[in-house]
């Protein structure tokens, strides 16, 4: 067991310099971002007022795409060096990532009721972001399965990694699938940007990643003393039946 | 090294072809499970219905994505039961601690799987050929379909469920790990399939190297993830 | 125009993440007082 020096008060909370530092880019962003694209910036000419869940709905997207990426280099990792670290960063990106990805759905959802007058399409890329949400949904459950923390960490890593390899395969087959059946509708992305959108759009970008990052420090953070109460429960646990039995023995 | 592993996946294939001989499962379970899908169909789908302007049932149109679909059922349930094989009574363990390489075990179950389902599409797809009255125009075509199509589930199916393998809940998670993942190969299954009965051109040839692909990349990570996976169950 | 819509996009994603990150920065709180004060390990930069 490595034992690291302890510092002299342990902070009771997953709070740190750093997220301190990030937390306050974060809403520094998020202040000039929601101002710029909810209040400053004109709305469409073909999309009026709706355009602005778009400087929404990306940088969601982009970010929940961020979460995914954490899980695949962590679970890398995990196969690699057998780190616990690495494991509850992986569990951290995914939580995170699927969250996102569900307001991605919610705000593509959002979106597409005023433009295309439904809901849902078979738009692939909110089919293939709907098969990626229940894969990751898979993914965070294999993580609650009841096994041992090393063969858990190990078997949801080979899951991790093979999730993020099938995400291009599905959205590629999507889109092919769907370019078969329908006439190429106007997407999200395939608006054309004039520059106080871009604007709007990139700061949300930025805004949304700061709070990423933030958000998965703490959410790994919260992880690592999950793990740590585990295994300081199962080492008392033996303690205990050690005790038992020795007491037993003497008798 | 890789002719001790094949020997031991090889082993392996015998043993559980032996189980599935002696109990039975695949006949009295598995292959009336696919009828029985093929009667629910009929009767979800008016087998009088015909596509507007054709000369096909609309039964007979969206037969390659039902064929497809009922194999990807049947698949939880293979899979399931090649794993329940062992895990119930713990023989995975005795095979891991008799040294058979974790790649032999899951290649072993694959194989045994993937013969159980082309088993399955025989007598599934003799029914839609049968009830559904679907045409076969490029016999070869879809052959090719077939083998790559269950080579990639199999290997996927054996891959996805290992993760959950002697874990409470399998049954109800197995679904939620294999069935999103297995969209491509389904969306590509349908569209090689309909085009070997139909020549309709609904993608053509490409989709067909896109399963040979799919049963390359997931007999791949199935090998390579075996070891991840199965050590220390 | 659709006003509405912006505002529930935003409204929903908004009571999702709050609803979220409040979750995890209180999970943190409560854990953090019962792992032993060595064993927090990574709570700090």
């Amino acid at each position: 067991m490595t034992s690291i020096a302890v510092p002299p008060s342990a902070p009771e909370h997953t709070g740190s310099r750093l997220t301190r530092v990030l937390g306050a880019a974060t809403a520094v962003s998020w202040v000039v971002w929601l101002t710029y694209g909810l209040v400053l910036s004109p709305a469409d000419v073909v999309q009026s007022e709706s355009v602005r869940l778009f400087y929404l709905h990306v940088p969601l997207a982009l970010s929940a795409y961020l979460g995914f990426t954490v899980t695949l280099v962590g679970s890398i990792l995990v196969l690699r060096k057998n780190s616990a670290f690495w494991d509850q960063m992986a569990g951290a990106g995914a939580e995170v990532g699927l969250v996102l990805a569900g307001l991605v759905l919610v705000t593509g959802a959002l979106w597409g009721r005023p433009t295309w007058g439904t809901y849902w399409v078979w738009d692939p890329r909110i089919t293939a972001t709907t098969l990626l949400f229940l894969v990751y949904l898979g993914y965070l459950v294999v993580r609650r399965l009841d096994l041992d923390a090393e063969v858990r960490a190990r078997r949801a890593a080979v899951f991790g990694i093979v999730a993020f390899i099938n995400v291009p395969i599905t959205r590629y087959s999507v889109q092919i699938w769907n370019s078969l059946h329908q006439e190429a509708t106007l997407s999200l992305t395939d608006t054309e940007m004039d520059g106080s959108q871009l604007t709007s759009f990139a700061l949300g970008a930025i805004a949304m990643a700061l709070f990423t990052t933030w958000l998965i420090i703490h959410r790994f953070r919260v992880g690592w003393l999950e793990y740590e109460l585990d295994r300081s429960g199962l080492e008392s646990a033996i303690l205990e039946r050690r005790g038992e039995r020795t007491a037993t023995e003497v008798v | 090294m890789i002719a001790a592993v094949a020997g031991d996946a090889a082993r392996i294939v015998a043993k559980d072809l032996r189980i599935e001989r002696a109990t039975g499962v695949i006949t009295t379970q598995i292959l009336p499970f696919g009828i029985v899908m093929l009667l629910l169909f009929g009767f979800g789908v008016d087998p009088a219905l015909q596509v507007r302007g054709g000369d096909r049932s609309v039964l007979a149109e969206v037969a390659p994505g039902l064929f497809w679909i009922t194999v990807l059922l049947a698949l939880l349930l293979v899979v399931g039961r090649a794993f329940a094989v062992e895990s119930d009574d713990g023989s995975l363990d005795a095979l891991l601690v008799a040294g058979v390489h974790p790649a032999a075990i899951l290649g072993g179950k694959a194989v045994v799987v993937a013969a159980e389902l082309v088993v399955l599409e025989l007598v599934v797809g003799a029914g839609a050929v049968l009830m559904f009255d679907v045409t076969i125009g490029d016999p070869l075509h879809l052959v090719v379909v077939m083998v790559s199509t269950t080579v990639a589930l199999a290997g996927a199916g054996t891959l996805f469920l290992a993760v959950v393998a002697g874990q409470r809940g399998r049954d109800t998670l197995g679904p939620l790990l294999v069935l999103p993942a297995m969209a491509p190969v389904l969306i590509g299954a349908t569209a090689a399939a309909g085009d070997a009965l139909y020549g309709a051109g609904s993608g053509g040839i490409a989709w067909t190297w896109a399963l040979v692909a799919f049963a390359l990349l997931y007999s791949v990570a199935g090998i390579v993830g075996a070891g991840a996976l199965l050590e220390d169950v | 125009m659709f006003v509405e819509y912006v505002v529930a996009g935003y409204g929903i994603s908004a009571i999702v993440l709050a609803a979220y990150v409040g979750w995890t920065l209180r999970r943190g709180r409560a854990l953090s007082r019962q792992v032993p004060a060595d064993r927090r390990r990574f709570l700090r930069d």
